[in-house]
């Protein structure tokens, strides 16, 4: 698909972004750019506002107000543009059970007025895994393979922005590395790529990401920036009942937010954080084999804390 | 155009990949034709008959022998006590009840005025008018026979009796196969009209797949003529086969043109594609779809006049039909195959079921949203 059509200043430019259902506020004006083959993470725990904003992005809702650009084309106006130049992959698997993993493909690629040959190029490397099962029903694949298929059909027709809703939830490790190994390939192949997930480790995959909670943005950097912007002291805690000492952590005033990371606990603080006196009090409520160290903060400290400061002022 | 095939080439690998769906598509015009036009039969047959005789005279044993003549009637019990044929009557054992009292013959010579009691058990209550009917007919016929069999007194002329005779036309033997086949014909290619085209619509929003269709460049026009287009084919193959079948195995009269009523269907199967495809703009679950479906056929069908005559509904009912489209094709189909009608006798069909069709389109296409 080469179109010699000037490229927009953005991927996608969002301003201002509002959608308000019945009773909710999906997004509460939002706004936000997304550079030219960027791979870009919208990150967030469920009904943080993810799925309405891929939607709207790719025109299949419209928004109750403000502005969104989708590769220079107004969401409301241009929607059949938009439709003819982005991939979209619903975080349900939503190709045909009952076509085999060939025909969903063609038809695809045929609606679209592409065909497999011509963009091959593109999905090889990920269609080369599914292609051994070609004449079997989608509906019979596993997990993995379905969402390869899914995957492939997306970018059959070659498109400019690749949005992907939530494709890491419910599958397994390996298949989660498999995909962004591939989300990386196709970054080199020119593709923009929107992803949105609702596992934080995944952010530091990304060139860009959004952290957003409750239809807000709270933050929008590289994970590295980030991570540097974090100013507060942080320290990992271990004791013989982790979860027992939590509820002991959270009641030291000198504290900022506590909460379980993996094995340990993580705990901030605005202050420097007195380990000795934080062991201390820990032994005094009757906690034992403790072990207080100073650590870096990781992404998910980071967004941990943005999330608990949202809450707390929200 | 060829967004359209290809999705019409999808829907049919659909339709053909579903091992559940098929046979019944193509096993249902057998079954349903084969059984309902056996079964349904307006004409009834072996009423169960009591008779009390309590006037043993030349007279009653004439009505007696009229009965036991009559194909219609078996006669269960032929005795003398009136108590008996109410019990009998009250147990279920009779359907009708004949009670020619003592004196009947010396009433009726004497003062010209006999009487004879028939009760009927009308919990059926087709059956026991029928049944009521066919007495009375056969009455009737020993009156005019009777009276002609007395010697008259001079100076006294038997009274002039109007008979009436009929003939049944464009169905004489009064064949009610005849009469279903084309009324059992609507309901096959209704059935796959408006069942199976919502269901199908709607099985893309319940598999999710429509999200994935939304986001690609097809546009609605092309959608909905490529998600029609296989079930306006197959309620035409389901026609096709139905009149077969009513050729080879009923002898079906097929005396007006093939042609018309290939034509009106093709028609009346985009009015019914239309409704299906209504329903599955309101519904969001095959189940609903269904059951929507379900709700509106049986009221459609059961006042189409195809199992009791829309002349003997209520007033009220029957301008309800004027807006049925089962019942105007199964009237169109009836004119056509056993009448023989022509073209220029059924436009005003033609035309209605044109402006139905239209408007049912209009309607679900307006009500077909591509996004929320």
């Amino acid at each position: 698909m080469n179109t010699s059509a000037p490229q927009p200043p953005f991927a996608v430019q969002v301003e201002d972004l509002v959608k308000t259902y019945a009773q909710s506020e999906a997004l509460k004006s939002i706004s936000f750019n997304v550079a030219h083959n960027e791979l870009f993470g919208i990150i967030g725990p469920d009904g943080g506002g993810k799925t309405t904003l891929f939607r709207i992005l790719t025109s299949l809702m419209l928004p109750t107000s403000g502005n969104a650009l989708t590769y220079g084309y107004d969401v409301q106006k241009d929607y059949k543009e938009i439709r003819k130049i982005i991939g979209y992959m619903p975080g349900q698997f939503s190709l045909y059970q009952d076509l085999t993993v060939e025909e969903n493909l063609q038809f695809f690629a045929r609606i679209f007025g592409a065909s497999i040959s011509e963009n091959y190029e593109l999905i090889a490397e990920i269609y080369d895994h599914i292609k051994p099962f070609k004449d079997r029903r989608a509906g019979d694949l596993s997990g993995g393979m379905k969402q390869k298929l899914a995957l492939s059909c997306a970018l059959i027709h070659y498109p400019k922005i690749l949005f992907l809703d939530e494709p890491t939830t419910g599958i397994d490790a390996v298949s989660r590395m498999e995909l962004w190994s591939m989300l990386k390939s196709l970054k080199k192949k020119g593709v923009t790529i929107i992803v949105s997930t609702p596992y934080m480790d995944e952010a530091l995959l990304c060139d860009r990401i959004l952290l957003m909670q409750e239809g807000s943005i709270l933050d929008s950097n590289t994970p590295k920036g980030i991570i540097n912007n974090f100013q507060k002291q942080i320290v990992a805690i271990e004791t013989h009942n982790n979860k027992e000492s939590i509820k002991g952590l959270r009641r030291l005033p000198y504290l900022d937010s506590v909460h379980t990371f993996g094995y340990e606990i993580h705990a901030t603080s605005t202050e420097t954080i007195d380990t000795p006196q934080l062991k201390n009090d820990l032994e005094k409520m009757g906690y034992q084999d403790i072990n207080v160290r100073n650590i870096e903060p990781t992404i998910e400290d980071c967004f941990m804390d943005l999330m608990q400061n949202n809450e707390s002022h929200g | 155009m060829r967004t359209i095939l290809f999705i019409i080439q999808k829907e049919f690998i659909q339709i053909f990949r579903n091992k559940g769906m098929l046979p019944i598509l193509f096993v249902m015009p057998f079954i349903q034709l084969i059984l309902l036009s056996y079964a349904a039969d307006y004409e009834v047959k072996n009423i169960k008959l009591n008779i009390i005789d309590n006037d043993m005279s030349h007279a009653s044993r004439l009505i007696v022998s009229k009965f036991q003549a009559n194909k219609h009637f078996d006669i269960v019990h032929f005795g003398a006590s009136a108590k008996q044929g109410f019990d009998d009557l009250n147990a279920g054992e009779a359907d009708l009840f004949v009670h020619i009292p003592m004196g009947f013959e010396k009433k009726l010579i004497q003062e010209k005025d006999g009487s004879i009691q028939i009760t009927a058990d009308a919990v059926n209550g087709v059956k026991a008018s029928i049944a009521t009917g066919y007495a009375q007919n056969i009455i009737a016929s020993f009156n005019k026979q009777f009276l002609k069999s007395l010697k008259h007194p001079v100076g006294m002329m038997p009274k002039p009796a109007i008979d009436v005779t009929y003939s049944n036309w464009y169905n004489p033997q009064l064949n009610y196969k005849n009469f279903m086949v084309p009324g059992i014909l609507v309901m096959l290619v209704t059935m796959i009209g408006a069942f199976l085209s919502g269901m199908n619509i709607v099985k893309e929003k319940e598999d999710g797949t429509i999200e994935q269709l939304n986001v690609t460049p097809i546009k609605k026009y092309q959608f909905i003529i490529g998600k029609l287009t296989p079930f306006w084919i197959l309620g035409m193959i389901i026609l096709t086969i139905g009149l077969v079948i009513g050729k080879i195995i009923f002898a079906i009269p097929m005396v007006g043109s093939l042609g018309l009523i290939y034509g009106f269907t093709a028609i009346y199967l985009l009015l019914i594609l239309g409704l299906g495809f209504f329903i599955s703009t309101i519904t969001t679950t095959q189940q609903q779809a269904l059951f929507l479906a379900w709700f509106v056929l049986v009221i459609f069908i059961l006042m189409s006049g195809l199992m009791t005559p829309i002349e003997s509904m209520p007033k009220w009912a029957q301008v309800l039909t004027k807006f049925n489209p089962i019942a105007w094709f199964v009237e169109f189909n009836r004119r056509v195959l056993l009448k023989g009608s022509s073209f220029l006798d059924v436009k005003y069909f033609f035309f209605y079921i044109a402006i139905a069709a239209v408007v049912m389109n209009v309607a679900a296409v307006a009500n077909y949203r591509k996004r929320a």
